[in-house]
């Protein structure tokens, strides 16, 4: 799955995407940041306060709960400054 | 008749006169076009730029809902939203969201809604760079507009 990251989430990771697949028992928008928080330092802080972080699956929006199953791409991001 | 509907994600500036003509031209029954155009502050001088990161196709689809939501709450005879990405220094321009109705109310309202539902839901993240050059922190969201976007739920 191509996951993407913006802003302050793309710094702290060090870089914009990567193709990833999350274990079986990862399910969800917040389960997939949980797991992606546990990979390294960068992911670490990037997930620190995983409540402020906004997702897309496919380019919607979508909340934490939401299942990734079938899904091809999941973007994470900051909450929106535009405007 | 279909009303007008543009919606641009670009790097260059745009200008509201030629924008607002635009909109307003080809249907004599329009009365009102409102215009809110936002501008690159500086702070006081503390800052010299903002730069503007976005998520590509995703943003222009967002403002395309925000824009179908707008004509179907308010009688329009057309929009307008124009959305700058990079690096945009204090005193140009960010954004414009125009509308264009019969009469003045529709098109205040529905401009202000296109703001609010933009600033929420439309992929753009800012980040300041200040006078000297350095590259601030990102820009905070703001609780203020989240709660001026729920106004609008219906």
């Amino acid at each position: 799955m191509k996951v993407r990251y913006f802003s302050w989430v793309r710094e702290r990771i060090g870089k914009n995407e990567e193709d990833l697949d999350a274990p079986a028992n990862v399910t969800t928008i917040a389960e997939f940041v949980d797991w992606l928080a546990s990979r390294g330092e960068g992911y670490a802080h990037a997930f620190e306060r995983p409540a402020v972080i906004r997702a897309a699956l496919d380019r919607k929006h979508v909340r934490p709960d939401a299942a990734i199953a079938g899904a091809s791409e999941i973007a994470l991001f900051p909450p929106m400054t535009g405007g | 008749m279909s009303a007008l509907r543009k919606i641009s994600v670009q790097r260059e500036d745009f200008d509201v006169g030629q924008e607002t003509r635009a909109l307003a031209s080809g249907d004599a029954n329009i009365g009102a076009v409102v215009a809110f155009v936002g501008l690159c502050r500086d702070e006081g001088g503390r800052l010299a730029a903002l730069e503007i990161e976005h998520f590509p196709d995703m943003a222009e689809a967002e403002i395309a809902g925000v824009a179908d939501e707008a004509l179907r709450r308010w009688p329009l005879a057309g929009l307008t939203v124009i959305h700058r990405t990079g690096v945009i220094k204090a005193g140009e321009q960010i954004v414009l969201a125009a509308t264009a109705s019969s009469h003045r109310q529709a098109a205040f309202e529905a401009a202000e809604m296109l703001m609010d539902f933009l600033k929420t839901r439309a992929p753009f993240w800012k980040r300041a760079i200040r006078a000297d050059g350095v590259a601030e922190d990102w820009v905070e969201a703001k609780r203020a507009d989240d709660d001026a976007a729920a106004r609008w739920k219906a």
